[in-house]
């Protein structure tokens, strides 16, 4: 089934971006790999609603989309201005909020 | 049966918004009290303009409430014969014997809303209008009008002025509020409210002990009476309120239901007797009768205008008023109706003489004229005691009228020709070149305080005297004849003191700042020989006794304020006359005093005076006075404007005798027709009464001789004595009560006001004060405290028990047990929070990943 070829792929896209997330240093890496992670799950809705035959899952996607644009806006302007305190954006570094 | 039902008749009753909206009368000024005393002092007149414009649109509203009474009785009357056609003459020839016409009974237009509910009893607030309450809703609200425009002279500049303007306008809301009650409970609230004021009143120059004490002795001898009145009102509710419900469907507090309740004969009369005693000794402690007439006098502490309301129309006739309200009580308790010596006329007979006699031997030109008070309200009792209800509503109509302006014509006297002293002996004297309009109202008002025709007080009085004769009193005739007797002597004398003679003290022009007001003995010290028959000092001779009466004297006068820059006309300290905000009072209320008798003259006397007066003069008989006719019972509680159906009590036609009592309906007439009628007989079954059927005195031209010859020889004697004594001072007058032994002793009996003061004060007071209080108090440490402190001393130990092992082992643990494993949850949780952003997101798929697995394990299995 084509579906299930999909649901691979946004499973490996899935663990990457979960891989990058927890082993890279460099803050803009792990933002790029929370892409991809959302992007895998947009790749299950697409899926899903291709299997189901509805368009609602199409729809979810694009909201997806429009939403990680803004969350990446954010991230990338907060990377900015850690950049601009410290010089430097290695996520080890920033542990001030131990508990 | 049949004949009773055809004497039915329905009749509409007017009526109009004046009546229906009555209650404005008593609201208003209570509204202007908040307003005075919310704003009174940001106000250019300093709050008076409220007071006044408040009192003025009370009267305004009673004058048409009265216009409109007048209007309903008329429409009565006419409505009345057309229907009764033939019935009429035969009603006027059964009454023609007691000289007068029935007719038939006019509906009181009551408005009333629920005040408060308690246990399915409802107790209401309104307005119940009918002849009585007019006429002193009128005569209240105009009183209180023009001694408020007095006062505005009279009181000027003083250091409360605003407080004095708010507690007058209240005190006049209290009075209406009482006059307009419709039952017990609002009745006794208006009591209760003038109670307070007169107190803020006679006290209000409180930094005076004097004063103070004064307000107190007025409002705890008032109190002692209002737990008659307390008890009374118990009385009644509880002896009519099944009554009341049964018939009238109203309750026990209503006053028209206690009215009905009196006269149906259903009240056992041991119940009627004992609401009439504690009620008359509510009336006693307030209308200053024997033997509670003691505070009455010290009021004159107050300011003149205070006096001067209290003591013609409002706060004294009270008691008057309560007995005259629900006078079917009195008149069944004490059985008035059979000629029984009830014990109001003998309270009201003695306080009549001892006043009288009181006044002879006052200083104070304002304790003569209370001590008068006290004695015309003794008239007023003697006359309702005996069954004269119309003579003595009528007095207290004429009487408010002559008294309140010898009050105001003594405030005008000392606020203009004696600076501010009322002592006739010392400060005063000529006056009348000085103060010539002052002096001919005083002339005229004295004339009709005394009873000479045609001056109002005749009226009045003579009639009361009368009807004591025509009911059988002879002996309580011969006192009010006596009494009218001594009426003209001490004001004889008091004018001659006042205003005749030559000026002395402030009279004179001679102002003492050091005693600055009257001298008079202090009021706990007995008057001992020594210090009686102070002599009258004129200018020029050396003041004997004056230094030494002085000396222990305190400063009581009308002194407002500590100092006179503001009162501009005292620059020569000399008598003048007073201004017109203090004249135009005092002049229009003698006019009123001379006038005001001609609202009820007796026929008779107008045809003595040559005066054709023609019929329906009777003014105050054909408006104020109920008529005593049966009302059926099933519209007897109808409203404004409804039609109300009439039923004659219990007569019908019969050929041969002209008319016998009906016994059929269970109507048995006493001996005689003149006996016939409500209270003279129970009501027919189905009917109620809401009045007794008072006979009226035939006044004959002996008997109004016989008075005015009786006033004639008071007068000769006084004049003669004062000329003798004060202008001559014969020798053998002259120190008499110290060469006679009896004339020293009634002397010091009458100055010591017949040690009545002495004994509350020395018996009573201490006794409650010393031993009394002593035993209280060993009681309470002893008895009352030991169990107090046993239950308190026990109430600590289990306190003690709770706090060692509840609240300290148990509340205590698991509040702190509680706190304890959040902080150790929190620290043993401490690690996870590295700060690291990676940790955090392995940690969270890590979680998801469980999650997942487990929601995977869930949904295969």
């Amino acid at each position: 089934m084509l579906a299930v070829n999909f649901l691979l792929l946004a499973a490996v896209l899935f663990c990457i971006g979960v891989f990058g997330v927890i082993a890279r240093r460099n803050a803009v890496m792990v933002l790029m790999s929370i892409e991809l992670i959302l992007n895998a799950v947009n790749l299950n809705l697409v899926a899903f609603a291709l299997m189901n035959n509805n368009q609602e899952g199409q729809v979810f996607a694009l909201y997806v989309i429009a939403i990680a644009a803004a969350e990446v806006g954010v991230g990338l302007a907060m990377v900015l201005m850690i950049y601009r305190n410290r010089k430097s954006i290695a996520l080890d570094e920033l542990s001030e909020m131990k508990g | 049966m049949l004949a009773a039902e055809e004497t039915y008749k329905s009749l509409e009753l007017s009526s109009g918004w004046f009546m229906e909206n009555a209650w404005l009368i008593a609201l208003i000024p209570a509204v202007a009290f908040v307003l005075i005393i919310a704003f009174g002092k940001k106000m250019p007149f300093k709050g008076a303009e409220f007071g006044l414009a408040s009192i003025g649109a009370s009267l305004v509203i009673a004058t048409g409430a009265g216009i409109q009474w007048m209007q309903r009785t008329d429409s009565a009357d006419h409505g009345g014969e057309a229907a009764q056609g033939m019935a009429s003459g035969v009603r006027g020839a059964l009454r023609a014997a007691e000289g007068a016409e029935a007719k038939p009974f006019i509906d009181p237009v009551v408005s009333q809303w629920v005040w408060w509910q308690n246990s399915g009893l409802e107790f209401g607030i309104g307005s119940h209008i009918d002849g009585l309450s007019i006429l002193l809703l009128w005569l209240v609200a105009f009183i209180s009008f023009l001694v408020q425009i007095f006062s505005l002279d009279y009181v000027r500049g003083d250091r409360r002025y605003t407080h004095f303007f708010a507690a007058l306008t209240l005190f006049s809301s209290g009075m209406l509020v009482m006059v307009m009650a419709s039952n017990m409970v609002q009745l006794i609230l208006g009591w209760e409210i003038m109670g307070l004021c007169s107190f803020m009143l006679i006290g209000h120059w409180w930094e005076d002990s004097y004063n103070s004490h004064s307000a107190l002795k007025a409002f705890f001898t008032v109190r002692v009476g209002d737990v008659g009145l307390l008890i009374g009102t118990a009385i009644l509710f509880f002896g009519s309120n099944q009554w009341a419900v049964d018939n009238l469907g109203t309750n026990g507090f209503d006053i028209r239901a206690i009215q009905a309740w009196a006269l149906s004969g259903d009240g056992s009369s041991w119940t009627l007797l004992m609401a009439s005693v504690a009620l008359f000794i509510a009336a006693i402690g307030k209308s200053g009768q024997f033997p509670f007439h003691t505070w009455l006098p010290d009021a004159m502490a107050g300011p003149t205008p205070v006096s001067s309301l209290l003591h013609s129309s409002t706060m004294v006739v009270a008691g008057v008023f309560l007995v005259a309200r629900i006078y079917p009580v009195f008149w069944e308790g004490f059985n008035i109706a059979n000629g029984g010596l009830s014990f109001i006329a003998i309270i009201g007979g003695i306080t009549i003489i001892i006043a009288a006699l009181l006044a002879f031997v006052q200083d104070d030109i304002k304790k003569v004229l209370a001590y008068s008070t006290v004695s015309q309200l003794g008239y007023m009792m003697l006359g309702l005691g005996t069954g004269a209800w119309l003579p003595a509503v009528f007095h207290v109509f004429t009487h408010a009228f002559f008294k309140c302006c010898l009050f105001l014509a003594a405030g005008s006297i000392s606020h203009s020709g004696s600076h501010h002293s009322f002592d006739m002996k010392k400060d005063m004297g000529g006056l009348r070149k000085f103060m010539p309009i002052t002096f001919g109202a005083w002339c005229v008002s004295t004339l009709a305080l005394t009873g000479v025709i045609p001056f109002a007080g005749f009226w009045s009085k003579d009639e009361i005297i009368d009807n004591v004769g025509d009911a059988g009193y002879t002996f309580l005739f011969w006192v009010g004849l006596f009494g009218a007797a001594l009426t003209a002597m001490y004001m004889t004398r008091a004018t001659y003191l006042t205003f005749f003679g030559d000026p002395r003290g402030a009279a004179a022009g001679i102002h003492h700042d050091a005693d600055h007001g009257y001298a008079t003995e202090h009021r706990e010290t007995l008057v001992t020989a020594a210090t009686i028959d102070r002599e009258l000092v004129t200018v020029g001779a050396a003041p004997k006794s004056l230094g030494a009466a002085a000396a222990h004297g305190d400063d009581h006068g009308d002194d407002h304020g500590d100092d006179h820059g503001d009162h501009g006309d005292h620059g020569d300290h000399g008598p003048h006359e007073s201004g017109k905000l203090i004249l135009i009072p005092i002049v229009i209320l003698a006019v009123l005093a001379l006038t005001s008798g001609f609202a009820n003259p007796t026929p008779l006397a107008g045809d003595a005076l040559g005066l054709n007066l023609g019929e329906g003069v009777e003014l105050i008989k054909e408006y104020v006075e109920p008529r005593a006719e049966a009302v059926s019972l099933d519209i007897a509680a109808g409203h404004a404007g409804e039609s109300v159906q009439l039923l004659e009590p219990g007569f019908v036609p019969n050929e041969a005798a002209g008319f016998v009592p009906n016994e059929a309906a269970g109507f048995v007439p006493a001996a005689g027709d003149k006996k016939a009628g409500c209270g003279r007989s129970t009501p027919e079954v189905g009917t109620v009464c809401y009045f007794p059927a008072v006979s009226h005195a035939v006044p004959t031209l002996s008997k109004i001789l016989l008075s005015l010859g009786v006033v004639a020889i008071g007068y000769a004697a006084a004049i003669g004595f004062c000329i003798a004594f004060y202008k001559n001072k014969h020798p053998k007058l002259v120190g008499l009560t110290e060469r006679s032994r009896i004339a020293r002793g009634g002397y010091l009996f009458l100055k010591n006001k017949y040690y009545l003061d002495a004994l509350y004060q020395n018996v009573f007071v201490y006794f409650v004060s010393r031993p009394l209080a002593k035993a209280t108090y060993w009681f309470n440490q002893n008895v009352l405290d030991a169990a107090v402190d046993g239950v308190g001393a026990g109430g600590k130990r289990a306190g003690e028990f709770v706090y060692k092992n509840i609240d300290q082992k148990l509340v205590d643990g698991a509040v702190n047990a509680s706190g304890t494993i959040a902080s150790e949850t929190g620290h043993g949780l401490q690690p996870i929070q590295s700060g690291r952003v990676n940790h955090y997101a392995s940690l969270l798929f890590g979680a998801a990943a469980v999650g997942a697995i487990v929601l995977v394990i869930l949904n295969v299995s």
